[in-house]
């Protein structure tokens, strides 16, 4: 019992950092795989400069990006494959007698290709339609499932603040971006239709590019703010270029600091839980004092009392380390199934949770093991 | 005969800072091979420190002691060790058993130490014939709690002659034992001398004393008297004066 209460430090401890660990992991995991599903290679060019974290930083009023610059930065920046301008509002659709509040997004064409999403069903909208500011739309999964229930969308009418627009393609799922924002939940348009018949101002969110390779992407990034720079002739720069990377990391900033602030309690933990150990065994020596006296006498050497009693604490500790690993990965799963975070339990963590925790044995168990075998025999064994 | 301990002006001072206290003083002594000494004397006599220094258990002040021709004085904390491991089987009044640990396993103890490490089996074996010596093989497998203050020191007994060991140093191993049990213990360590094992044995009582063949008396330090036994109780015969002394005092209270 009183062994139990003892390694209950070392349990909480190691259980603490298995369900860190994973929840850290599955998260990284998900983050990576939300930086693959923004596309390939993508650069990002916001308004307003970077004073703060560069995605998070707000929209300036005054500044501006312009369709103008992206067609620029596709003809004069080497290694730029496509761009798209973009432009984004809430707005409320109806369709087939409901509605619903979503994103419309005003892209090119190529705003499919730059982030690798694919149709569906039916066609994305062309180039003409964009010089047409033609009333078409592509609209998102979500959208699809909560107007079109049990019909096929495409060639159907949309209305997007009271204008009709002719549904040409459904995206396929694409899940949640790294803000959680839910990415099928969008109606895309032709950006000059947005920006002439739904937009309330002439001004672009972004502009959205796709680079020809990874290695090519610094390179871009310098050309584009070179050539914004230049378009802007010697003014203040009031634009941000941030490319996936970049902004996955502003992201994920926060939780990084969450994960290390927990990591940092369950290490506090488990350092309490060795304390506790050091604690029990220095009780345990106490009381063993005559035991150890009667070991000294029929022949023990200070050593071999030493490696008794260190053993005792590791097995402790290890046991405590075995069940907290358990533990832990039981939480994960438990958090996983219950909030719909993503949890990756990883060996390493495994086994380095398990280490750490004889190791703590070793540690604080060297004392008492110490105390223990410099008893002196005749002291020890007339000991009450 | 061989003399198995030989100690030469020992002196013992113990110094605590403010009080010196010299426990021994001056005490030479040579102990034979098959010889059941009793050191006896009041307390403060220096008896217990004696029997501390000849088991090895603390080092004398001055002067040599050779056990069994080994230099005691030469040895470190390890080395003395394992002479107590080898030479030396340890009686305590209070017998001292680790608990949680069957008879046959608290007899096993000393091998566990042992310098040459022994198979289970031959640890079992040599464990089970000690326990023959004193006659307690059928409670092998029974926890101290489970065995009668007599049957603990007999383990006791048992656990300091697995190693076979030159000398058997008893501290008042009668201490917590009644009168019959007393006599029944003495009379293992009787039988045990007769078969040639040499022991020491410290007790304030003159009746014990006089199951041995000699007698050390000490007094502040020092010997005062050294003397074989004459009229030497046998115990087997304490042991039926005892019972008939018993007998007809229920006899007595019946009527």
């Amino acid at each position: 019992m009183r062994s139990a209460l003892t390694a209950l430090g070392i349990i909480i401890g190691v259980a603490a950092v298995i369900a860190m660990v994973s929840i850290g992991n599955g998260a990284k995991n998900q983050i990576e795989s939300q930086i693959a599903s923004l596309g390939q290679n993508v650069i990002i060019i916001f308004p307003g400069s970077s004073t703060s974290g560069g995605a998070r930083s707000g929209w300036g009023s005054r500044s501006s990006l312009t369709p103008e610059d992206a067609k620029a930065i596709v003809n004069e920046v080497p290694g730029v494959v496509a761009a798209s301008p973009e432009i984004r509002d809430r707005s409320q659709v109806l369709a087939n007698g409901s509605n619903w509040n979503t994103q419309i997004q005003g892209e090119s064409p190529e705003y499919l290709s730059i982030r690798l999403w694919e149709l569906d069903d039916g066609a994305m909208f062309t180039e003409r339609d964009v010089k047409g500011f033609s009333k078409v739309a592509v609209i998102g999964q979500t959208v699809s499932n909560q107007l079109f229930i049990n019909e096929d969308p495409v060639g159907q009418t949309i209305r997007i603040r009271n204008i009709p627009f002719k549904i040409l393609g459904v995206l396929k799922s694409k899940g949640f971006n790294f803000f959680g924002q839910d990415q099928d939940d969008v109606v895309i348009i032709p950006y000059t239709s947005h920006l002439k018949r739904v937009a309330r101002r002439q001004q672009l969110n972004s502009i959205i590019v796709q680079a020809i390779s990874p290695e090519a992407i610094p390179q871009i990034q310098q050309g584009i703010t070179d050539l914004l720079q230049q378009r802007r002739k010697g003014r203040e720069p009031d634009f941000t270029v941030r490319n996936q990377v970049e902004l996955a990391e502003a992201a994920t900033a926060t939780s990084n600091t969450m994960t290390s602030l927990l990591g940092a309690i369950a290490g506090v933990s488990l350092i309490v839980g060795g304390i506790g150990i050091m604690n029990i065994m220095l009780v345990s020596v106490t009381e063993r004092t005559r035991e150890i006296g009667i070991r000294m006498s029929v022949g023990a050497h200070g050593s071999e009392i030493l490696l008794q009693f260190l053993t005792e604490a590791v097995l402790l500790s290890a046991l405590g380390g075995t069940i907290g690993i358990a533990l832990g990965v039981g939480v994960s799963e438990i958090m996983s199934q219950v909030n719909g975070w993503p949890t990756l339990i990883s060996p390493t963590a495994i086994v380095v949770s398990f280490a750490v925790s004889a190791a703590v044995g070793v540690f604080f168990g060297y004392y008492p093991a110490r105390k223990a075998a410099q008893l002196d025999p005749i002291e020890a064994l007339r000991y009450e | 005969m061989s003399s198995v301990v030989q100690l030469q002006n020992i002196h013992k001072v113990y110094d605590s800072g403010e009080v010196k206290v010299h426990a021994v003083r001056d005490v030479s002594l040579e102990i034979s091979t098959g010889e059941f000494m009793a050191v006896m004397g009041a307390s403060g006599s220096g008896k217990s420190t004696l029997m501390n220094l000849i088991g090895c258990l603390d080092r004398p002040t001055e002067g040599s002691y050779h056990l069994d021709g080994v230099n005691v004085a030469e040895l470190d904390r390890n080395e003395l060790a394992d002479l107590r491991n080898q030479k030396l089987g340890f009686v305590f009044q209070g017998f001292n058993l680790l608990s949680r640990t069957t008879a046959l396993e608290n007899v096993e103890l000393p091998m566990f130490y042992g310098q040459k490490q022994v198979s289970a089996k031959v640890m079992r074996e040599r464990a089970m014939h000690a326990l023959e010596i004193v006659s307690l093989t059928d409670r092998a497998d029974h926890f101290p709690s489970q065995l009668s203050g007599g049957q603990q020191q007999r383990v006791v007994i048992a656990r300091a002659l697995v190693n076979e060991p030159q000398i058997l140093v008893a501290d008042e191993p009668t201490g917590n034992l009644d009168s019959k049990t007393s006599v029944e213990i003495l009379g293992v360590f009787q039988k045990l001398n007769d078969a040639g094992i040499t022991i020491l044995m410290v007790t304030h009582e003159l009746d014990i004393a006089r199951f041995c063949r000699r007698n050390l008396v000490m007094r502040d330090g020092r010997i005062v008297s050294n003397e074989t036994v004459i009229d030497r109780h046998v115990a087997s015969i304490e042991m039926e004066r005892l019972l008939k002394a018993e007998a007809e005092a229920k006899l007595t209270e019946m009527t």
